[in-house]
């Protein structure tokens, strides 16, 4: 019987044929956990009396949310995951590395691999073909310690991005607009598959926007096959030996097939207080802002920093409108400095961070004062989210979030396209 | 439907918490505690407060949230069932869970079961037979059902949650 790629990638892992509903333990290729759930994850694996872990290559702890720390319980939390690494010879990754999914695509994912991580955006693997998907501490501590887990295997929703979208309109807006169409439980315990004729345009950047916030639809999963974009990816990160082909059967059995125009979408904004309160920019009221995020694992890489300096460049952040910019990793930082974006951001007036979450989660550099509005270019707005439940969190492109900067309230990033 | 065992209490009794929909995990365990994570008690006397300022305090051991759709929805933070269960809660009753927080429930022995939560009301006197899938509403004198749970999680509601279930097979039995 014709598979969908999660069939596929978990009937390999499983030893044997299964199909959506199916139950089974598998293998995993990676497993990680970030500072914020790893140290639950070493109290389970002590409670379940592991000191080591089965794939320590492949076993990854990252310090990213909280990084550098902004307290001494934080500091000693790093220090539990520090110790647990070293102890079991564990990959650590460090203050000022980056955000756990940017390096698991740069450093560890491959394609057709089962990645697992205690933190719910490590669909964003997806991309490069991988059945990647969040869970807790515990199921981590558990894939950690055996280098197994149990899987339901997910129903699939085929989602077709055709044709090309118009100028100033980019992977956020499109996933943007595709979880107000399907709301934010439109896809749970279901895997979204990516297809269409757009596809074969789109970078691989514009992928991991597009999984990264499969997750806001609910899914389990969302997954695009691999192709020659994957396999260039793979191989300027000096993996291309990991380059594997992983496709759908043609007759794969999905739940729901989705077509998308995407000439006819434009510029995509979430409102407060969910990722499926969408609005399309030119329905939107006149909303000031207070500060404007450019960064996260979901627009944080170097082709958003690129677009962001593209439209800033000669012009200065709006003086009531403060932008933080934080790049997704150190390569992505390194390379953002030698192409003379980060300099051109800063003679905008954007305050730079050092790689990670930054203020995305509300645990530092960016705390929202009561009343504030902010634009991100992350993936959440939940009441709250950023540290302050008295603020406003609305999400965009990175085009739009830099556009926005300029004016001081959110703007339509076509006028200067 | 969940089997009888010992290591979950079958008849829980309590009093109903009503809360609407897409409660986040950031509502539940909001991010600027993200320091009280290693201090799970600590972290517990916020549970929820972003959604209900008075919930932690007025909550009493047994008693249950009652919510609308897409409960749990967001990070995969398992502090979040955690401090639920820490605070005393019983069991949460929704429409519907995301994913990632309806397995890390199971995983930590949280019962999270989904009804027609609109049947019932804020203060209602609630008994749940976790065995029979039967939720009485004393207030209303009515009975509701509740669908349920796949094997798997049932077995591992059963050995205690994930932990002992690894524990006492050394590895996977599903
Ligand atoms: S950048 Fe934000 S969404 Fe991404 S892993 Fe960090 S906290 Fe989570």
């Amino acid at each position: 019987m014709d598979k969908t790629i999660s069939e596929k990638i978990i009937s390999e892992h499983a030893g044997r044929d299964v199909f959506a509903g199916d139950i089974a333990v598998v293998d995993v290729d990676v497993v990680m956990a970030q500072d914020g759930t790893g140290p639950l994850a070493v109290s389970q694996l002590k409670k379940m009396g592991f000191d080591k872990v089965r794939n320590p290559s492949k076993s990854i702890f990252f310090i990213d949310h909280a990084a550098p720390s902004p307290r001494k319980e934080l500091s000693n939390s790093h220090i539990v995951l520090r110790q647990y690494a070293e102890n079991c010879g564990m990959v650590l990754s460090n203050v000022g590395e980056g955000v756990c999914h940017q390096i698991l695509v740069e450093d560890f994912a491959a394609p057709g691999e089962i990645v697992i991580g205690a933190d719910s955006h490590t669909c964003t693997s997806g991309a490069l073909g991988a059945f990647a998907t969040g869970m807790g501490s515990t199921d981590i501590a558990v894939g950690f310690a055996l280098a197994k887990t149990w899987l339901m295997v997910p129903q699939t929703i085929k989602v077709n991005f055709n044709n090309n979208p118009l100028k100033g309109v980019y992977a956020k807006d499109l996933i943007i607009y595709l979880i107000g169409k399907i709301t934010a439980e439109g896809a749970t315990y279901k895997a979204l598959e990516f297809s269409g004729s757009f596809i074969k345009n789109m970078t691989i950047d514009d992928r991991f926007t597009i999984s990264n916030m499969a997750v806001e639809a609910g899914a389990k999963a969302g997954i695009f096959a691999s192709d020659e974009i994957t396999e260039k990816f793979l191989e300027s990160q000096g993996r291309g030996k990991q380059y594997k082909e992983i496709s759908a059967d043609k007759n794969a059995n999905y739940e729901q097939i989705i077509d998308i125009n995407c000439s006819e979408i434009e510029p995509m904004i979430s409102m407060p207080h969910t990722v499926d309160n969408v609005c399309p920019i030119s329905q939107m009221e006149k909303v000031k802002v207070d500060q404007v995020l450019i960064g996260t694992c979901t627009n944080g890489r170097l082709s958003d920093l690129k677009i962001a300096s593209d439209i800033l460049k000669g012009k200065k952040v709006n003086k009531n409108t403060r932008l933080i910019i934080v790049p997704a990793s150190k390569k992505v930082y390194i390379e953002a400095i030698k192409e003379g974006i980060i300099q051109t951001l800063v003679e905008s007036g954007a305050a730079i961070q050092s790689p990670g979450c930054g203020p995305c989660v509300g645990v530092h550099q960016g705390i929202l004062g009561d009343g504030e509005v902010c634009l991100s270019t992350q993936n959440r707005n939940f009441k709250g989210r950023m540290g302050n439940p008295d603020s406003f969190i609305y999400l965009s492109s990175p085009a739009t979030a830099a556009y926005s900067a300029i004016k001081g309230y959110i703007a339509d990033v076509r006028e200067i396209l | 439907m969940i089997k009888q065992d010992d290591s979950i209490k079958k008849i829980l009794r309590g009093k109903s918490f009503k809360f609407g929909d897409d409660i986040s995990t950031d509502l539940i365990a909001p991010g600027r505690y993200f320091h009280l994570r290693s201090n799970l008690s600590e972290l517990a006397k916020h549970v929820l407060e972003d959604a209900d300022e008075e919930f932690a305090g007025k909550v009493n051991n047994g008693d249950f949230i009652v919510a609308g759709r897409n409960f749990g929805l967001g990070s995969s933070r398992e502090h979040a069932p955690t401090i639920i269960k820490l605070a005393g809660v019983g069991a949460v009753l929704a429409k519907s869970f995301a994913r990632i927080f309806f397995r890390n429930s199971i995983n930590i022995g949280l019962p999270v079961l989904v009804c027609d939560t609109d049947k019932i009301d804020k203060d209602d006197e609630l008994e749940i037979d976790l065995s029979k899938g039967i939720i009485k509403d004393l207030t209303k004198n009515i009975e509701l059902k509740f669908k349920a749970l796949p094997d798997v999680m049932i077995k591992l509601l059963n050995d205690g949650g994930l932990v002992e279930h690894i524990t006492k097979n050394k590895g996977f039995n599903l």
